[in-house]
């Protein structure tokens, strides 16, 4: 016998002891063990040795050789390749390359060797020694929410409490800026967004999907009832059931229609964890089965990516800029914040908990002397924590307000003609534009004040004060960009003209930048830990960001899905109903690529006929959203499963749920803040970056289950168990993401699962990450650590200049020029809202501009409903007779005059549906502009969905679905026209878009139509290309 | 000894609700023996944040304030108890006995603040009871205050006679303090709810253009004897703040070169002028 045949000899022996030993030791392995009768082969097949392992009524026996007749075997080429895969510590790469080269094959059935693989790898992790005992007697855990990291201490199997982290002696010191003689350093824990705080009611609630279920009238081999989706009840099955019913309905599907029959659609949001992300286990599971993908709008960033990206590239970061070094910059050499249309303290940035509220409390010290001006049609939450002047523009109207500020410096010779001069180009046309030799209109304060209502005095200050000092400009909720205005009608253009006033006041200079010290915190950014955009086990080199670095660091198969087609998620109503929508795509590997279209159908593909759905938001976050009731009613859609943790929204209009768990009953592995891709290092938010061992606090209630866990026991019923999960458990993903990581260098394992989270340590002050565009400032090659744009975009030299194709900002944009949009001109043009103060009978019929930013208290719908504690919070949700109503703010005379009063239940309504809500005068608005947050999770109608007044609080029942112009695929509807009245007790609602009974036309369509032709500038014809 | 008090600042509060969300997380469901009963789900706030919006116009503000069981050290709780039902400890936290108070609905009513609660399911009277039983497990904070993201609410052990010094050098008030029954939460800047402001934006025709008039004098008086004076910022605005609600006429006047103006008002709320040219 070879060396090799003896020690895989040897190996194979020591299994089954391993095996044998874990299950004396573990009643729950032994349970395992007795789960299959099967016997198992793992053999050399150049050798012809091995050995067999028969599992029998929970006994295992084992014998040297070859089985006559095993149910199962993995066989190794040789006995040398066998021994080295299944020697500790495991090289990923070479069991990758073993599966790629067929070196390692495996025979029999999927689903029992997948068993196999599983119980093998079990006896690894079942005695991992997790959290820390307390004095009490119960044991402390951590977990990540989206909004922000948790210790979770556990007693009988129950949550008692949830808390954030307060660092330990052993933890590292923070970091300390100094400014203007002011030593400024974080406290030594962690913060959390409200809805962290609501996680222990969020996996309590009764509104837990606890067992499988299918709809009573709905039969698979009969009448599936489509049009009562949404009206008729339940019934309990079994997961056997549930498991044949959604993997029998995806093999009949295929057969009968084609590629691309299913759709899989998941919201923008998950719980948190790098494995159980949607990015991550559903991404694999999706393009392991093959699915026409639900293709998603930026949505929330829109306008930077639609607009913005033009003037200064950054695509890859979907239009929005790089934000390194910018609180230090922010807090030592600038005089004053812009805050536009930016909300911080209400959005936590992007899962930043109040990691930002820390900072920019620090701009209260009067040391600093940084003065602060909010723009906003609302007196938000920030403005409240940060005083200072406030300007309320009418809602998508602020990019007038911007452009007369330009106006100003121009007439009063106030900005940086050098910089513009050396650092930009195409500044003459917008110029002319400005000051009407365009178009005969000078953007003035006054011409600005008749379309906004801000006083043009305030303008004109405000124009020279800015001039004055040394400026932050912080438009979204990132300070450069996210959320807010690029989500209305207007918002290409807001994003557009916000790069254009930075790029007159020298952007890059000491003092003068985009932020609000929400990113840009002086963190460690060269440790590596992946964010969760980076895909996870999703082995999806396409549509993650996988292949930048953790595809190498944690080799895994890659998947790919082989359906070409695409449904543009805002037309998905469309798509169903009537076969047919039209996008654009999103994808930030260059600035052009939003100029493809995304059509459905696809050539040569099937229609959709089946929904994976996940968990249910849409109707709660997308637009219009009667349109996803009459597409959930449709017969196009043969079955739609939905897989989610809450019985709520449209969850209620499957054929079948499927009940997952929430992240505090399953394992996972995440850190603060990492958005990672589109969010490059999303750790600049927190004060101290965070590494989290999400440990499974307590067992997953009544029948739910891992996400990972449902996969793989579809993909078993269809082979591909072995594919999906690798034979690993999902505690194995995370240790090889783990190992992946820059963590082990730092801490063991061990001590990591016990401990639960690792602070990264702190960076020296020497080595901390440069101040984002000092570098274009001082024409030097670009030097923040972050690896975009991609070097083929570089006119010039690499990382000499921006990825615009002049390398300089631009005023008049060469990508708009040769796209030849006339929506969007090459220099950006103030074009009024479609839905605003111009729009003629609808504005007559209905008056008031509602606006629905994102929600303070619950993280889109995380958070919201499920009879959670943020119901208590009455600027939330407030208790009217035992329903809790969502609130509609309005300004105090706009209640009066209709005769509304405090928590006065309201009817909201327009021609696309009626909403109840609570109402609340408040001054915080000016009048005509009423404010309601963008997403309950509740959809609840009164009557016949999608005919009926909804009180569940869905705003987007109402918000327009049309994008912002015809050549994007953007999403337009944080602002509708409604009208509100007291209610007079009448639940129906007859929209006029829903009195007809057929499909209604494309909206789209109808709605330009009925819109004036959109005016061609006069001086559009220059700027088209040469035919 | 040292006792516990409670100081929040009215000014750091931004209404996150992170303290009321850690009451629920700490009470609903959970059962403390000789220290609480679980809290219900809903209709308790043991932790209630108050509101005020002043003003009007685009000159607005608006002031949270975190409010509580006072842990008063004359309590008329601890009075209106039977059977030892409410006791006072001697680091002078107020607690009510979850056993012993059952059924004594007056006890709710005895708390001129309106902080104990009725529990309609376990007939008990309940209120937020400082956390004691984590003090005594060793916190040094509340729930409130340990997870309160900009140090608005703090609890501090201290014997009473540094508490009244730090009260006094830093400006601290209680809530209701005519009420008499010496609360032992104190609040910071809590002017910005309970006071009022008169403010307004002065502005002038320049070269033909309304322009805000920076600079400008603003010279607020009552009963004929000046009170405050300003220069306005740049954008033409003042505002005099700290005024008593409902204190009757006031005069404002304003003059920038030659020009003046006189503006009466009478104050009840706070009052955003406007706009108020010259």
């Amino acid at each position: 016998m070879s060396i090799a045949a003896g020690k895989l000899r040897v190996i194979l022996f020591g299994l089954v002891q391993v095996l044998k030993h874990t299950a004396r030791k573990y009643p729950e392995f032994a349970a395992r063990v007795a789960e299959h009768d099967v016997i198992a082969q793992i053999k050399a097949k150049d050798e012809n040795l091995g050995r067999w392992f028969q599992f029998k009524g929970g006994k295992i026996t084992s014998g040297f050789g070859i089985h006559a007749k095993p149910d199962v075997a993995i066989a190794f080429k040789n006995a040398r390749i066998g021994a080295s895969l299944l020697t500790p510590p495991f090289n990923w790469l070479d069991q990758i390359n073993a599966q790629k080269d067929f070196t390692m094959t495996v025979e029999g059935d999927d689903g029992l060797l997948n068993w196999f693989a599983q119980t093998i790898m079990l006896t690894q992790s079942i005695g991992y020694d997790i959290g820390v005992p307390q004095a009490d007697g119960s044991t402390r855990y951590c977990n990540m929410a989206n909004g922000g990291p948790l210790f979770v201490y556990v007693k009988d199997g129950k949550i008692i409490r949830t808390t954030s982290i307060d660092f330990d002696d052993s933890d590292p010191q923070p970091w300390t800026i100094e400014a203007k003689g002011v030593k400024l350093t974080p406290p030594r824990r962690t913060t959390l967004a409200p809805h962290g705080q609501n996680s222990k009611a969020m996996v309590y609630s009764p509104d837990r999907c606890l067992y499988p279920m299918k709809r009573v009238d709905f039969d698979p081999n009969g009448e599936r009832n489509p049009q009562n989706r949404g009206k008729s009840g339940y019934v309990r099955i079994s997961w056997e059931e549930a498991l044949d019913l959604v993997s029998s309905e995806i093999k009949r599907t295929k057969k009968t229609y084609g590629p691309g029959v299913m759709a899989v659609s998941h919201g923008s949001h998950h719980t948190w964890g790098n494995i159980g992300y949607y990015l991550s286990a559903l991404y694999r599971f999706r393009n392991a089965v093959g699915h026409t993908a639900v293709h998603h709008n930026p949505d929330s960033w829109e306008g930077w990516y639609w607009g913005a990206a033009h003037h200064w590239g950054y695509s890859l970061r979907v239009g929005q800029s790089e934000t390194y070094g910018t609180v230090e910059d922010c807090l030592q050499n600038s005089e004053m914040i812009v805050f536009w249309s930016a909300d911080p303290e209400t959005t936590s940035g992007s899962y930043g908990a109040q990691e930002g509220t820390v900072r920019r409390q620090w701009l209260k010290n009067p040391k600093l002397g940084v003065k602060i001006v909010h723009i906003d049609p609302f007196y938000n939450s920030s403005a409240q924590f940060l005083p200072g002047k406030w300007l309320a523009p009418k809602p998508t109207t602020s990019v007038a307000t911007a452009m007369a500020i330009a106006y100003v410096w121009i007439k009063e010779d106030l900005y940086d003609k050098d910089y513009v001069a050396s650092h930009t180009i195409g500044f003459d046309k917008w110029k002319a534009y400005l000051m009407g030799d365009e178009d005969g209109v000078p953007k003035t304060p006054e011409w600005q004040e008749a379309e906004t209502g801000v006083p043009a005095k305030d303008v004109r200050a405000l124009a020279r004060e800015w001039a004055s000092k040394r400026t932050y400009l912080a438009p979204g909720g990132w300070g450069n960009g996210h959320g807010g205005a690029c989500r209305n009608q207007t918002g290409i253009q807001w994003a557009r003209v916000m790069v254009c006033l930075i790029a007159m006041r020298g952007l890059g200079k000491p003092g003068v930048n985009m932020g609000n010290l929400q990113w840009g915190a002086p963190v460690d950014l060269n440790f590596y830990f992946p964010g969760y955009a980076e895909g996870g086990m999703s082995g999806d080199i396409e549509g993650t960001s996988l292949p930048v670095e953790l595809y190498q660091r944690m080799p895994q198969l890659p998947t790919m899905n082989t359906s070409n087609q695409k449904i543009p998620r805002i037309f998905m109503p469309e798509a169903i109903l009537e076969g047919k929508a039209d996008g654009f795509l999103w994808n930030g590997k260059s600035i052009e690529h939003q100029f493809a279209k995304v059509s459905y159908p696809a050539a040569g593909h099937a229609p959709v006929r089946m929904l994976y759905k996940y968990g249910g938001s849409m109707i709660g976050t997308m637009n219009n959203t009667n349109r996803h009731v009459k597409m959930y009613q449709s017969e196009n859609l043969e079955f739609i499963v939905n897989q989610s943790i809450w019985f709520e929204g449209e969850a209620k209009f499957a054929d079948l749920v499927l009940p997952a768990c929430t992240n505090f009953e399953r394992v996972d592995i995440s850190e603060w803040a990492a958005l990672g891709g589109y969010g490059h290092h999303g750790q600049q938010q927190v004060n101290n970056r965070v590494v989290i061992f999400q440990a499974p606090a307590i067992k997953p209630l009544g029948e739910s289950k891992p996400d990972y866990w449902i996969f793989t026991e579809i993909c078993k019923k269809l082979g591909l168990a072995n594919y999906f999960n690798e034979g690993m458990n999902e505690i194995d993903w995370v240790k090889r993401q783990f190992e992946a990581s820059d963590l082990p260098k730092h801490i063991s394992w061990k001590k990591f699962i016990k401990k639960g989270y690792f602070v990264v340590p702190t960076e020296k002050e020497h080595l901390r990450a440069p101040v984002s565009f000092r570098w274009f400032w001082e024409n030097r090659a670009k030097d923040v650590p972050e690896p975009l744009p991609l070097p083929s975009d570089y006119s010039g030299e690499y990382l000499k200049g921006l990825q615009t194709q002049s390398g300089k900002l631009e005023f008049e944009c060469n990508s708009l020029l040769r796209a030849n949009d006339p929506e969007r001109p090459p220099i950006v043009k103030y074009e009024p809202s479609w839905e605003g103060t111009h729009s003629g009978a609808m504005f007559e019929k209905f008056p008031l501009q509602l606006i629905t930013p994102h929600s303070k208290y619950s993280f889109h719908t995380q958070g919201d409903g499920k009879d959670s504690y943020l119901l208590n919070i009455e600027d939330h949700r407030v208790e009217i007779d035992g329903w809790h109503y969502w609130i509609i703010r309005l300004n105090p005379l706009d209640a009066a005059e209709r005769g509304i009063k405090k928590h006065d239940l309201v009817k909201v309504f327009n021609d696309r549906g009626a909403v109840l809500c609570a109402a609340l005068p408040t001054s915080r608005l000016v009048r005509g502009t009423v404010h309601g947050y963008e997403s309950c999770a509740i959809y609840e109608p009164m009557g016949e969905p999608g005919k009926s007044i909804d009180r569940g609080g869905c705003l987007n029942l109402l918000t327009p679905h049309r994008t912002q112009t015809k050549s994007t695929h953007s999403l337009a509807g944080a602002n509708a026209l409604v009208q509100v009245e007291v209610w007079n007790g009448k639940v129906e609602h007859m929209s006029e878009a829903f009195a007809k009974e057929s499909p209604p036309a494309t909206p789209m369509k109808r709605e330009l139509a009925a819109r004036p032709p959109d005016p061609q500038p006069a001086s559009f014809a220059e700027y088209a290309p040469a035919k | 000894m040292s006792k516990w008090n409670m100081i929040i600042d009215v000014a750091e509060c931004t209404n996150c609700h992170l303290c009321t969300l850690a009451t629920s997380d700490e009470y609903v469901d959970n059962e403390f023996r000789g220290y609480s009963a679980p809290m219900p789900k809903h209709g308790h706030r043991w932790i209630d944040i108050l509101q005020k919006e002043r003003g009007q116009g685009t000159m607005i503000d608006i002031a949270y304030v975190p409010t509580m069981c006072n842990h008063c050290d004359d309590a008329p709780c601890v009075k209106a108890g039977r059977d030892g039902a409410v006791t006072k400890r001697a680091d002078g936290v107020v607690l009510i006995d979850p056993v012993k108070s059952k059924g004594q609905k007056q006890i709710v009513d005895s708390c001129p603040y309106g902080h104990v609660w009725w529990n309609d399911a376990l007939q008990i009277p309940q209120h937020w009871n400082f956390d004691a039983h984590l003090l005594d497990a060793g916190w040094k904070q509340t729930r409130g205050g340990q997870v309160c993201p900009t140090g608005a609410m703090k609890a501090v052990r201290i014997d009473d006679a540094d508490m009244a010094a730090k009260a006094k050098n830093e400006g601290l008030q209680r809530m209701n303090e005519e009420l008499g029954t010496k609360p032992r939460v104190w609040y910071r800047n809590l002017a910005r709810f309970n006071t009022a402001f008169i403010g307004g934006g002065v502005a002038k025709i320049v070269d033909g253009l309304v322009e805000c008039a920076e600079g400008a004098t603003a010279v607020l008086s009552k009963d004929g004897g000046e009170i405050a004076r300003q220069r306005t910022d740049n954008y033409g605005d003042f505002k005099f703040d700290g005024l008593a609600e409902n204190s009757g006429a006031y005069v404002v006047e304003i003059s920038d070169g030659g020009a003046s103006r006189r503006l009466d008002v009478v104050l009840k709320d706070s009052v955003s002028l406007g706009e108020i040219r010259l």
